[in-house]
């Protein structure tokens, strides 16, 4: 299915597609007064690209957040359904796992404002993104001894295949902090990928950029879902996009959720199209 | 090599991970492996003394910068990690006979496991309020060395009997500079080989966005205990080798001064730098040595300057600090680096 030659697959999930891979019930994530998710429910499927769009402070974010573990909503339940190979499905809820417990489940993400690891490379930063595939024994690192040796060199190829998906060959050995934001926009999507994710979230991955670095940035993230095979549950605010790429659309407001379905449905959909245009009115 | 090679190729993963690549490189290698071991025969037996105190360090140093400049974790802790290896590995020899290897070696995990433990404030605490907890560690340690008389000995001074291994008595910093050469180049090994590890790459990550590290999988808990455990065990190896070396365990030389003078070690040298600790080790403990030299040579000829040298020595010490935090953080190792390139790239400036 793959085009070019990569040997990796970055698909890290082994549902099958059209299967629910994410099952989102009852969420609801308060910050003292502010409610800012309430009571959302909704099924991420295997293979599809997911858009969550809605007007700024609708609780995208918040939501992301909590799908990782950096938010703990006080209701409900995230349950990410993971399949080992030739074995049955098991389920895990992410609401109540530690961060770094979600992505070695293959939850593996970008942020809205980039939070690279500024002062390492653009390698570093994405060998970084096979951390939970490696192993980290203490005194074969101080050593340089055979594994730990072995590992950084095998799992620099997987990592050299997604240099060269997103094209950021040039700058490898950049610390990313010097990067430009188009370039480091791409690097955080690749270290992203580097996890090998079952589900791969993006917080407004085209935030900032111009209509040519987006019709890239669009390019790349549609490379990851047809050629790859990684399910996408993206953030954004360009309608145009969203209609595009997207299989699925969720609509937050205020924090509830008040459409889910395809983009066709959603755009037509009164209550969206009136969350719009209220944010246009007010603009 | 063909002759128009104009650049470094790799043509493996492998060959690019090595860490010297150039002809130059290498060659700088040799020299300076070359002057470790020519050393002890080039200098005064006053400034052998000097360079085994660099080498110590260099242990020390490289142990606080895998905390400090590699995982962000500010500690003015050193001096009492310093004291527990000191005190465990002269307790460990005097009070249980263990011979001074088998005590280096405990003094050494000893110090990892206090260290872990005073690093639990850093899973909740950053920037300055860690400083203040790490200083609170420092006086809780020395405080314990004190005032536990029945173990340490109180504010009584600890000697020890000149180091004997398989019959060969170590009398002299000649016969010490072995041992700390050995021990300093170790440290400088592992720690390079630490950071180009995966490990070596979450404490990184850990220092440089600990949010993103925990979304990449990254157990940032674990790791700044883990990056505490690392650096105190330099420290604790640090501290044993003094207790040895100089023969005497006293409480005084593992106050806050000390653990001072090794963030100033780091942080002229170059946080986040292993060759960095080692330069700003030579550097920061050869400036006072200077000062002093200086002092004797006028004693005779003006007293009342002389008189004046510890005061002198604070302010230069002081001086320097402040001239690297405003006109190169980044230490030596970056003015070093600097160097390099011109001379690289001269006669072009770019
Ligand atoms: N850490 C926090 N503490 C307090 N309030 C928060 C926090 N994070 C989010 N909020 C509040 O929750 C609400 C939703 O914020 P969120 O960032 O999820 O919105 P968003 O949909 O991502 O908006 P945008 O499009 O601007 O990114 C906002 O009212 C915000 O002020
Ligand atoms: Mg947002």
């Amino acid at each position: 299915m793959i085009s070019r030659a990569y040997q990796h697959p970055l698909n890290g999930s082994r549902m099958p597609p059209g299967e629910t891979l994410l099952d989102v019930s009852g969420i609801t994530l308060r910050f003292g007064g502010i409610t800012a998710l309430d009571d959302v429910s909704f099924r991420v499927t295997q293979g599809h690209v997911h858009a969550v769009i809605g007007p700024n402070g609708a609780g995208k974010s918040s939501l992301l957040n909590c799908l990782s573990g950096l938010y703990r909503p006080q209701q409900g339940s995230a349950t990410l359904h993971t399949r080992a190979e030739g074995s049955s499905t098991t389920t895990s809820d992410l609401v109540r796992m530690k961060p770094h417990r979600i992505a070695a489940l293959g939850v593996a993400r970008s942020f809205q404002n980039i939070e690279l690891f500024r002062h390492l490379t653009v390698l570093d930063n994405l060998m970084l993104g096979r951390h939970v595939h490696m192993r980290h024994r203490l005194l074969a690192s101080l050593a340089w001894y055979g594994p730990a040796r072995r590992q950084e060199i095998e799992h620099r190829e997987l990592v050299e295949e997604v240099i060269d998906l997103l094209q950021i060959q040039a700058v490898r050995h950049t610390p990313v902090g010097a990067l430009a934001y188009g370039f480091q926009k791409r690097v955080e999507l690749g270290r992203a990928l580097c996890l090998q994710p079952a589900l791969l979230l993006l917080d407004e991955p085209m935030a900032g950029m111009n209509a040519e670095e987006k019709e890239d940035m669009a390019r790349y993230i549609l490379d990851v879902h047809e050629l790859a095979g990684v399910t996408v549950m993206l953030i954004e605010h360009d309608m145009n996009v969203v209609m595009d790429i997207s299989n699925r659309v969720s609509v937050l407001d205020f924090g509830a959720l008040i459409a889910d379905g395809s983009p066709a449905e959603v755009s037509s959909d009164p209550e969206v199209v009136k969350a719009y245009l209220g944010e246009e009115l007010s603009e | 090599m063909p002759a128009t090679a104009t650049g470094v190729f790799h043509r493996s993963y492998t060959s690019e991970l090595r860490l010297r690549h150039t002809r130059a490189e290498k060659t700088r290698l040799v020299l300076v492996a070359l002057l470790v071991l020519a050393m002890p025969f080039l200098v005064s037996p006053y400034w052998l003394t000097i360079v085994n105190q660099i080498g110590i360090a260099i242990v020390g140093a490289i142990g606080l910068n895998i905390l400090v400049g590699y995982t962000g974790q500010i500690s003015l802790g050193q001096g009492g990690f310093l004291a527990v290896g000191a005190y465990t590995s002269a307790i460990l020899h005097m009070r249980a006979d263990l011979p001074v290897p088998v005590s280096i070696a405990l003094a050494v995990l000893t110090t990892a496991v206090i260290g872990a433990f005073f690093g639990i404030p850093a899973l909740r605490l950053k920037g300055l309020y860690l400083a203040i907890a790490t200083l609170a560690s420092q006086e809780i340690i020395l405080f314990t060395v004190r005032t536990w008389d029945a173990v340490t000995g109180g504010t009584d001074a600890i000697s020890l009997p000149r180091l004997e291994m398989a019959g060969f008595v170590f009398t002299d910093d000649f016969h010490w500079y072995w041992i700390i050469a050995g021990f300093a180049v170790l440290a400088v090994i592992t720690g390079r080989n630490l950071f180009r590890t995966g490990l070596g790459r979450s404490f990184m990550a850990v220092r440089d966005q600990d949010i993103a590290a925990s979304a990449m999988g990254i157990d940032v808990t674990k790791t700044k205990v883990l990056a505490f455990a690392i650096s105190s065990a330099y420290a604790g190896l640090a501290g044993a080798l003094t207790a040895h070396y100089t023969g005497i365990v006293t409480w005084e030389r593992f106050t806050l001064d000390v653990s001072v003078l090794y963030l100033a070690i780091i942080i002229v040298g170059g946080l986040g730098s292993i060759a960095g600790s080692v330069y700003g080790a030579i550097f920061m403990i050869t400036l006072p040595a200077l000062i002093t030299r200086f002092g004797q040579d006028i004693q005779s000829a003006w007293s009342e300057a002389a008189a004046k040298v510890p005061a002198v020595q604070v302010i230069v010490f002081g001086l320097v600090i402040v001239l690297f935090l405003i006109f190169e953080p980044r230490g030596l190792n970056r003015i070093w680096q600097r160097m390099k390139d011109y001379i690289r790239f001269s006669p072009f400036r770019y």
